[in-house]
Protein backbone atom coordinates (compact mmCIF):
# COMPACT_ATOMS: atom_id res chain seq x y z
CA UNK A 1 0.00 0.00 0.00
CA UNK A 2 3.05 2.52 0.79
CA UNK A 3 4.39 1.03 -2.29
CA UNK A 4 1.35 2.25 -4.12
CA UNK A 5 1.07 5.44 -2.58
CA UNK A 6 4.67 6.19 -3.34
CA UNK A 7 4.34 5.40 -7.20
CA UNK A 8 0.79 7.51 -7.30
CA UNK A 9 3.22 10.32 -5.86
CA UNK A 10 5.83 9.58 -8.46
CA UNK A 11 2.94 9.98 -10.78
CA UNK A 12 1.13 13.11 -10.01
CA UNK A 13 4.60 14.42 -9.75
CA UNK A 14 5.83 13.25 -12.89
CA UNK A 15 2.62 14.69 -14.89
CA UNK A 16 2.79 18.24 -12.82
CA UNK A 17 6.40 18.76 -14.14
CA UNK A 18 6.60 17.02 -17.09
CA UNK A 19 7.27 19.70 -20.57
CA UNK A 20 5.87 19.07 -23.36
CA UNK A 21 8.90 19.39 -26.92
CA UNK A 22 7.02 22.44 -27.99
CA UNK A 23 8.02 24.38 -24.92
CA UNK A 24 11.05 23.72 -25.46
CA UNK A 25 10.57 24.69 -29.01
CA UNK A 26 8.78 28.11 -27.94
CA UNK A 27 11.51 28.84 -25.30
CA UNK A 28 14.72 28.70 -27.24
CA UNK A 29 13.16 30.03 -30.68
CA UNK A 30 12.10 33.02 -27.90
CA UNK A 31 15.06 33.56 -27.15
CA UNK A 32 16.36 33.45 -30.38
CA UNK A 33 14.33 36.01 -31.51
CA UNK A 34 15.89 38.52 -29.03
CA UNK A 35 19.35 38.54 -31.15
CA UNK A 36 17.42 37.65 -34.44
CA UNK A 37 14.29 39.37 -34.57
CA UNK A 38 11.85 37.10 -36.61
CA UNK A 39 13.39 33.71 -35.34
CA UNK A 40 11.67 30.79 -36.81
CA UNK A 41 12.82 27.70 -35.95
CA UNK A 42 13.40 25.53 -39.21
CA UNK A 43 13.90 22.00 -39.53
CA UNK A 44 16.48 21.81 -42.83
CA UNK A 45 18.68 24.09 -40.26
CA UNK A 46 18.31 21.10 -37.47
CA UNK A 47 19.16 18.55 -39.85
CA UNK A 48 22.22 20.28 -41.40
CA UNK A 49 23.32 21.02 -37.91
CA UNK A 50 23.05 17.37 -36.89
CA UNK A 51 25.21 16.06 -39.27
CA UNK A 52 27.85 18.31 -39.30
CA UNK A 53 30.83 17.20 -38.88
CA UNK A 54 32.65 19.86 -36.41
CA UNK A 55 36.14 18.67 -36.44
CA UNK A 56 36.50 18.95 -32.62
CA UNK A 57 36.10 15.48 -31.54
CA UNK A 58 37.39 12.71 -33.58
CA UNK A 59 35.13 10.00 -31.86
CA UNK A 60 31.92 12.05 -31.69
CA UNK A 61 31.98 14.62 -35.12
CA UNK A 62 28.45 14.86 -35.29
CA UNK A 63 25.20 14.21 -33.24
CA UNK A 64 24.65 11.68 -36.09
CA UNK A 65 27.74 9.76 -35.02
CA UNK A 66 25.58 8.16 -32.08
CA UNK A 67 22.18 9.12 -33.08
CA UNK A 68 22.05 8.78 -36.34
CA UNK A 69 20.34 10.31 -39.45
CA UNK A 70 17.08 9.74 -38.33
CA UNK A 71 15.95 10.18 -35.12
CA UNK A 72 13.07 7.97 -34.59
CA UNK A 73 16.14 5.66 -34.85
CA UNK A 74 17.74 4.75 -31.67
CA UNK A 75 21.52 5.69 -31.81
CA UNK A 76 24.41 3.93 -30.17
CA UNK A 77 26.94 5.40 -28.35
CA UNK A 78 29.84 5.66 -31.03
CA UNK A 79 32.82 5.05 -28.21
CA UNK A 80 31.01 2.24 -25.66
CA UNK A 81 28.31 1.33 -28.19
CA UNK A 82 25.67 1.70 -25.41
CA UNK A 83 22.23 1.56 -26.97
CA UNK A 84 20.86 5.20 -26.83
CA UNK A 85 17.24 6.08 -26.81
CA UNK A 86 15.35 7.25 -29.98
CA UNK A 87 15.68 11.16 -30.19
CA UNK A 88 12.33 11.50 -31.21
CA UNK A 89 9.07 11.95 -28.75
CA UNK A 90 6.73 10.12 -30.36
CA UNK A 91 9.20 7.20 -30.19
CA UNK A 92 10.76 8.15 -26.81
CA UNK A 93 7.90 9.80 -25.12
CA UNK A 94 10.23 10.72 -21.98
CA UNK A 95 12.33 13.09 -24.64
CA UNK A 96 12.09 16.72 -24.50
CA UNK A 97 9.45 16.46 -21.14
CA UNK A 98 12.37 17.44 -18.30
CA UNK A 99 13.93 21.12 -18.34
CA UNK A 100 16.92 19.97 -16.30
CA UNK A 101 17.74 17.06 -19.02
CA UNK A 102 17.33 19.05 -22.04
CA UNK A 103 19.44 21.50 -21.02
CA UNK A 104 22.34 19.00 -19.48
CA UNK A 105 22.53 16.96 -22.78
CA UNK A 106 22.91 20.22 -24.72
CA UNK A 107 25.57 21.32 -22.72
CA UNK A 108 27.18 18.39 -22.53
CA UNK A 109 27.01 17.16 -25.97
CA UNK A 110 27.22 20.57 -27.45
CA UNK A 111 30.60 21.39 -25.53
CA UNK A 112 32.12 17.82 -26.82
CA UNK A 113 30.94 17.78 -30.34
CA UNK A 114 30.19 21.33 -31.27
CA UNK A 115 32.91 22.12 -28.88
CA UNK A 116 31.23 25.04 -27.36
CA UNK A 117 27.82 25.89 -26.46
CA UNK A 118 24.92 25.81 -28.92
CA UNK A 119 22.91 29.12 -29.32
CA UNK A 120 19.32 29.20 -28.33
CA UNK A 121 19.11 29.33 -32.11
CA UNK A 122 20.59 26.03 -33.04
CA UNK A 123 18.79 24.34 -30.54
CA UNK A 124 15.59 25.29 -31.42
CA UNK A 125 15.94 23.96 -35.00
CA UNK A 126 17.44 20.70 -33.38
CA UNK A 127 14.37 20.35 -31.84
CA UNK A 128 12.20 21.49 -34.82
CA UNK A 129 13.98 18.52 -36.86
CA UNK A 130 13.77 16.21 -34.43
CA UNK A 131 10.24 16.27 -33.42
CA UNK A 132 9.29 17.20 -37.41
CA UNK A 133 10.93 13.61 -38.27
CA UNK A 134 8.99 11.22 -40.23
CA UNK B 1 -2.67 6.35 -15.96
CA UNK B 2 0.55 4.93 -17.80
CA UNK B 3 2.57 7.12 -15.50
CA UNK B 4 1.45 5.05 -12.37
CA UNK B 5 1.55 1.82 -14.40
CA UNK B 6 5.32 2.04 -15.49
CA UNK B 7 6.19 3.45 -11.55
CA UNK B 8 4.74 0.33 -10.18
CA UNK B 9 6.60 -1.81 -12.68
CA UNK B 10 9.39 -0.25 -11.54
CA UNK B 11 8.79 -0.91 -7.69
CA UNK B 12 8.17 -4.70 -8.47
CA UNK B 13 11.18 -4.94 -10.31
CA UNK B 14 13.27 -3.25 -7.91
CA UNK B 15 14.00 -5.89 -5.59
CA UNK B 16 15.16 -8.47 -8.14
CA UNK B 17 17.75 -5.89 -9.32
CA UNK B 18 20.24 -6.55 -5.82
CA UNK B 19 21.55 -10.09 -6.58
CA UNK B 20 23.87 -11.28 -8.81
CA UNK B 21 27.08 -9.15 -8.01
CA UNK B 22 25.36 -6.31 -10.04
CA UNK B 23 23.95 -3.20 -8.77
CA UNK B 24 23.16 -2.85 -5.02
CA UNK B 25 19.53 -2.65 -4.62
CA UNK B 26 20.58 1.17 -2.83
CA UNK B 27 22.34 2.53 -5.75
CA UNK B 28 20.91 6.25 -5.93
CA UNK B 29 18.81 7.13 -9.15
CA UNK B 30 21.50 9.58 -9.73
CA UNK B 31 24.32 6.88 -10.35
CA UNK B 32 22.06 5.51 -13.19
CA UNK B 33 21.43 8.64 -14.84
CA UNK B 34 24.87 10.14 -14.50
CA UNK B 35 27.46 7.33 -14.83
CA UNK B 36 24.86 5.23 -16.61
CA UNK B 37 23.90 7.13 -20.00
CA UNK B 38 27.51 6.88 -21.73
CA UNK B 39 27.89 3.15 -20.23
CA UNK B 40 26.56 0.54 -18.34
CA UNK B 41 25.94 1.70 -14.83
CA UNK B 42 29.37 -0.44 -13.77
CA UNK B 43 28.52 -2.72 -10.67
CA UNK B 44 30.79 -0.47 -8.35
CA UNK B 45 32.51 -3.60 -6.80
CA UNK B 46 34.67 -3.99 -10.02
CA UNK B 47 36.54 -0.92 -8.69
CA UNK B 48 38.50 -0.32 -4.84
CA UNK B 49 37.52 2.84 -3.38
CA UNK B 50 40.81 4.57 -3.85
CA UNK B 51 40.28 3.90 -7.77
CA UNK B 52 36.83 5.03 -7.35
CA UNK B 53 38.23 8.27 -5.97
CA UNK B 54 40.51 8.95 -8.61
CA UNK B 55 37.77 8.12 -11.07
CA UNK B 56 35.29 10.59 -9.49
CA UNK B 57 38.38 13.48 -9.08
CA UNK B 58 39.11 13.18 -12.66
CA UNK B 59 35.01 13.37 -13.85
CA UNK B 60 35.92 16.77 -15.80
CA UNK B 61 38.45 14.55 -18.13
CA UNK B 62 36.74 10.77 -17.82
CA UNK B 63 37.93 9.06 -20.83
CA UNK B 64 38.55 12.14 -23.00
CA UNK B 65 35.01 13.59 -22.24
CA UNK B 66 33.95 15.67 -19.59
CA UNK B 67 31.32 13.84 -17.38
CA UNK B 68 31.39 16.30 -14.27
CA UNK B 69 28.29 16.52 -12.50
CA UNK B 70 26.89 19.09 -9.71
CA UNK B 71 28.94 18.90 -6.43
CA UNK B 72 26.26 17.68 -4.24
CA UNK B 73 25.53 14.68 -7.13
CA UNK B 74 29.30 14.18 -6.93
CA UNK B 75 29.20 13.59 -2.65
CA UNK B 76 26.49 11.49 -2.98
CA UNK B 77 27.90 9.14 -5.71
CA UNK B 78 31.19 9.17 -4.28
CA UNK B 79 29.85 7.93 -1.03
CA UNK B 80 27.91 5.64 -2.72
CA UNK B 81 31.06 4.25 -4.71
CA UNK B 82 33.18 3.76 -1.38
CA UNK B 83 30.61 2.36 0.41
CA UNK B 84 29.90 -0.42 -2.48
CA UNK B 85 33.58 -0.79 -3.68
CA UNK B 86 35.07 -3.90 -4.15
CA UNK B 87 38.78 -5.15 -2.96
CA UNK B 88 40.06 -5.63 -5.99
CA UNK B 89 42.09 -2.41 -6.82
CA UNK B 90 42.41 -2.04 -10.78
CA UNK B 91 45.82 -2.45 -12.36
CA UNK B 92 48.06 0.42 -11.11
CA UNK B 93 49.89 2.61 -13.42
CA UNK B 94 46.80 3.85 -15.72
CA UNK B 95 46.02 7.05 -15.81
CA UNK B 96 42.54 6.41 -15.28
CA UNK B 97 41.62 3.06 -13.42
CA UNK B 98 39.84 0.69 -15.71
CA UNK B 99 38.20 -2.34 -14.15
CA UNK B 100 38.56 -3.86 -17.79
CA UNK B 101 42.78 -5.18 -16.94
CA UNK B 102 41.82 -5.82 -13.81
CA UNK B 103 42.65 -9.55 -12.46
CA UNK B 104 38.78 -10.29 -11.57
CA UNK B 105 37.46 -9.08 -15.54
CA UNK B 106 39.92 -10.62 -17.10
CA UNK B 107 39.86 -13.91 -15.59
CA UNK B 108 35.79 -13.90 -15.45
CA UNK B 109 35.83 -13.26 -19.45
CA UNK B 110 38.76 -15.35 -20.15
CA UNK B 111 36.78 -17.69 -22.47
CA UNK B 112 35.95 -14.94 -24.47
CA UNK B 113 38.03 -14.83 -27.45
CA UNK B 114 39.05 -12.10 -29.17
CA UNK B 115 36.94 -11.64 -31.47
CA UNK B 116 34.25 -10.92 -29.75
CA UNK B 117 35.33 -8.10 -27.97
CA UNK B 118 36.10 -6.85 -31.90
CA UNK B 119 32.89 -7.55 -32.82
CA UNK B 120 31.08 -4.20 -34.22
CA UNK B 121 27.87 -5.31 -32.14
CA UNK B 122 30.11 -5.32 -29.37
CA UNK B 123 32.89 -2.79 -29.61
CA UNK B 124 34.70 -3.42 -26.54
CA UNK B 125 34.62 -4.73 -23.04
CA UNK B 126 32.90 -1.94 -21.72
CA UNK B 127 29.81 -2.40 -23.25
CA UNK B 128 27.89 -5.09 -20.70
CA UNK B 129 24.91 -5.13 -22.73
CA UNK B 130 25.85 -6.18 -25.59
CA UNK B 131 25.82 -9.78 -23.95
CA UNK B 132 24.62 -9.48 -20.40
CA UNK B 133 20.92 -8.87 -21.43
CA UNK B 134 19.88 -7.70 -17.98
CA UNK B 135 22.91 -5.19 -17.70
CA UNK B 136 20.40 -2.14 -17.79
CA UNK B 137 19.46 -3.30 -14.58
CA UNK B 138 22.07 -4.08 -12.79
CA UNK B 139 21.82 -8.24 -13.86
CA UNK B 140 25.06 -9.90 -14.59
CA UNK B 141 24.27 -13.60 -14.23
CA UNK B 142 24.80 -16.54 -16.44
CA UNK B 143 21.02 -16.76 -17.37
CA UNK B 144 21.18 -13.39 -19.20
CA UNK B 145 23.83 -13.90 -21.43
CA UNK B 146 23.79 -14.16 -25.06
CA UNK B 147 27.52 -13.44 -26.74
CA UNK B 148 27.65 -12.37 -30.43
CA UNK B 149 28.71 -15.32 -32.59
CA UNK B 150 29.20 -17.63 -29.87
CA UNK B 151 26.66 -20.84 -28.08
CA UNK B 152 27.00 -19.83 -24.86
CA UNK B 153 28.45 -23.15 -22.68
CA UNK B 154 29.94 -24.30 -26.13
CA UNK B 155 33.28 -24.82 -23.42
CA UNK B 156 31.96 -26.12 -20.35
Amino acid sequence: MKNALFALALAVSQNLWAETPSHFLDTYSAEAAKSQPGFSANAARGKAFASRNWGVSEKLPSCTACHTDNPRNPGRHAVTGKTIEALSPSVSTARFSDPAKVEKWFKRNCKEVVGRACSPAEKADFIQFVIGAR
Amino acid sequence: MKHLLISLAALAAAPAWAGDHGLPANTPAAYKTECGSCHAAFPPALLAASDWRRTMAGLDKHFGTDASVDARTHAALLAFLERQAGRRAASPGTAEPRFTTGAWFVREHREVPPRVWKDPKVMGPTNCAACHKGADQGRYGERELSVPGMAYREHD
